[in-house]
């Protein structure tokens, strides 16, 4: 009786079963989509890096772990916690480390210039080919990480060295008389960088590239500029994204980068990458070292969230 | 402005249709263009001629050349062969950035990092202009377009018709002897169109720059231009005012494309002074025409009558052998303004008539309605008989 005198603005019926299952699997589906990569985030990354700053807060020991627990329980059952800052204080007093954050961050900003430079006309020249050539060039780009990284590394040792292909081929030309010292320089670091890196800046380039409309080069043409002056006018505000992008994704790993240094750089003169992994595993100082790389972490967010904010921008600018 | 001269006593005044005087000196000449991609010949052998302050159409279906022959306007694209003049000059191979030529972009082409000011003012920074004529200059192109207090936008925060009317103003703001319009009403919907496509002629009037446009909605080029080429696969079919292309297209191919069209292939059975009269097929009856068309007794031709044209009623005609047909309502849409019927003949043949709703009716008060047995008639004059 009471159901039947319902008004209108009854609730509708529910609406059946099937639905309402299929509804709750697809969003728990979503639910547990995100937590799978987030859970991974926490385990193998956040976790790890709260490890490596309790272990920045202790003192060295020669002990087994090498550094001092951070609590005690005392005899009366109270908890005493020690934290230790001296090793923070401590990359400040020493010059090495300065000098060795300040070199990476140098030779990492001087790198990604270098690769933008040189990555910009290939980018370019990939946004602009035919759209048939374009897979195969894209392809060209990535083909080298088909090798092992450190191969490749190790293959350009033996074409910077003394007796390498290139200080070979230029005596035998007679262009030189003596061999040039190119390995252990800063500029065999700056190459192989650039070698190492250079896709990571030309892929975004391109992306942003190739979407850009062909029309507002005419337009700009045709109200009288020339080439060049379409490129400075038009091509290159509106490939700021990718050239940011592009920046950060070569920046970022080339700050803390220990591989290239370490094979081909100059020992006299470490980035920080190479400090950090002396301080572990020749020094065994492990609190120094975890202050290192806690720092140098901090020193990379920055740019990041940079970016980040940088992005959200762009993102309701384009709406 | 001065006042035109007052036409001389004697003399035809050709001020408003200057192709018509033999005197006059075409302001843009295409000769003979040519333009091959590859093998696909996308405009051939293209000649037009174009008068100082025309709003020229050029009118076809997606790839009839119209936008290839625009582009070689503008210097986007260089002919493969003949010689495009503008104001006397030869244009052929001089690039884009030296052309007295502006355009105005399907997409508009904005420059979405720029101001709408800034966007107007680009053309500008290349012209010797103090700053100051400069700001002036972007401010009367805003004025003209109606968009002074948005200036300081960017593009992406105006509405579609607000971005194409940026387009225009930046492409008029340089003064160009010649604007290209790549479907200038394309991106817009159907009442912001007719409302646009009345602004731009008014706009046009004020700044006296002979305008090209290219489009392929017939009902666009007949409202806007003085004269309209009507072009198909490169080629040029017909050159004329939008009266002479619809009411006397020299072609099957104009006749079809302009509008519709009742198309009745036949042989010419006798020829009486300006009358010729033609055997169709399909058709009980002959067919007249009243029109002085250059052809022979039995040639294959095309009697074309379009659907306004004929009168479609349930009485017999009183000449039910000329120009005449007997069939069945097939089809009947009504439009408010005018019904389309679709009448099949004994011969299975489909007509086109369009019936203007010129009173009020109520729907059980139609004349003609569904399987209804009517008479088709028009007079010899409405017909055209179409040789090519």
């Amino acid at each position: 009786m009471s159901a039947a005198a319902e008004p209108s603005h009854a609730l509708p019926p529910p609406r059946p079963l099937g639905y309402r299952l299929a509804d709750f699997a697809s969003r728990s589906w979503q639910a547990i989509l995100l937590a799978v990569p987030y859970l991974w985030l926490l385990v193998f990354f956040l976790a790890p890096f709260l490890i490596v700053v309790k272990i920045s807060l202790a003192l060295s020991e020669i002990a087994l772990p090498p550094y001092t627990s951070l609590w005690q329980w005392t005899e009366d059952g109270a908890l005493s916690i020690q934290l230790y800052f001296q090793n923070y204080a401590y990359l400040i007093d020493d010059t090495l480390y300065l000098s060795g954050y300040l070199n990476a961050l140098k030779i990492a900003a001087i790198s990604t210039a270098l690769c933008l430079i040189v990555g910009y006309p290939i980018a370019y020249g990939i946004a602009r080919s035919a759209p048939t050539t374009r897979n195969i060039l894209l392809l060209l780009v990535i083909l080298p990480f088909w090798t092992s990284f450190l191969l490749r590394i190790y293959a350009w040792m033996g074409i910077l060295n003394k007796q390498g292909l290139i200080n070979n081929v230029l005596v035998f030309f007679g262009v030189i008389d003596q061999p040039i010292e190119m390995m252990n320089t800063d500029f065999a670091v700056y190459l192989g960088i650039v070698y190492s890196y250079l896709p990571f800046m030309v892929l975004p380039l391109y992306v942003t590239l190739e979407k850009m409309d062909p029309s507002l080069w005419e337009a700009a043409m045709d109200l009288g500029s020339r080439r060049w002056q379409v490129f400075v006018d038009v091509t290159l505000p509106l490939s700021v994204p990718g050239i940011v992008a592009g920046g950060l994704l070569v920046f970022i790993p080339a700050t803390g980068e220990y591989v290239i240094p370490a094979l081909l750089g100059n020992p006299s003169s470490p980035m920080i990458g190479r400090v950090l992994f002396d301080e572990f595993y020749s020094n065994r100082d492990w609190p120094v070292a975890s202050a290192v790389a806690v720092v140098l972490l901090i020193l990379l967010v920055v740019p990041i969230l940079m970016f980040q904010h940088y992005q959200m921008r762009q993102a309701e600018e384009g709406k | 402005m001065t006042a035109a001269p007052a036409p001389q006593p004697g003399f035809p005044d050709y001020a408003d249709k200057p192709w018509l005087d033999p005197k006059a000196r075409p302001f843009v000449e295409v000769e003979r263009v040519v333009k091959k991609f590859g093998d696909f010949i996308a405009v051939n052998e293209v000649s037009l001629k174009i008068y100082r302050q025309e709003l020229f159409c050029l009118l076809g279906g997606s790839g009839c050349g119209k936008t290839t022959l625009l582009r070689m306007l503008a210097g986007f694209e260089n002919p493969t062969s003949g010689r495009i003049l503008i104001d006397g000059q030869d244009m052929t191979a001089t690039p884009p950035y030296e052309r007295p030529v502006n355009m105005m972009f399907q997409s508009y082409a904005l420059f979405p990092h720029m101001s709408v000011a800034q966007n107007v003012g680009y053309g500008l920074k290349h012209e010797k202009m103090s700053k100051g004529e400069r700001t002036d200059r972007v401010h009367e192109m805003l004025a003209l377009v109606k968009l002074e207090s948005f200036a300081r936008r960017k593009p992406h925060q105006l509405s579609g018709g607000q971005r194409q009317r940026v387009a225009l103003a930046r492409s008029l703001a340089k003064n160009p002897k010649l604007l290209l319009l790549d479907e200038p009403l394309g991106a817009l919907d159907k009442k912001l169109r007719e409302q646009t496509q009345f602004e731009l002629m008014n706009i046009q009037a004020k700044v006296g720059v002979t305008f090209v446009v290219v489009t392929h909605d017939q009902e666009e080029a007949m409202a806007l231009s003085t004269r309209i080429a009507v072009m198909d696969r490169g080629s040029v079919m017909q050159v004329g005012t939008p009266t002479d292309v619809y009411e006397f297209p020299n072609c099957r191919f104009t006749a079809d494309f302009v509008g519709s069209i009742n198309l009745f292939e036949g042989i010419v059975t006798t020829i009486a002074g300006s009358v010729v009269t033609v055997k169709a097929d399909g058709v009980e009856g002959e067919l007249e025409v009243d029109h002085p068309t250059p052809v022979t007794v039995g040639t294959p031709v095309a009697v074309a009558v379009r659907p306004e044209k004929i009168t479609i009623s349930r009485e017999t005609p009183t000449d039910p052998d000329h120009n005449c047909a007997e069939g069945q309502v097939l089809d009947l849409g009504y439009f408010g303004d005018r019904s389309l019927f679709r009448v099949r003949l004994a011969s299975g043949r489909i007509v086109l008539v369009s019936h203007q709703n010129v009173r009020r009716a109520r729907d059980e008060e139609r004349k003609v309605d569904w399987d209804d047995k009517v008479w088709l008639s028009w007079s010899p004059r409405a017909a055209l008989v179409l040789t090519e």
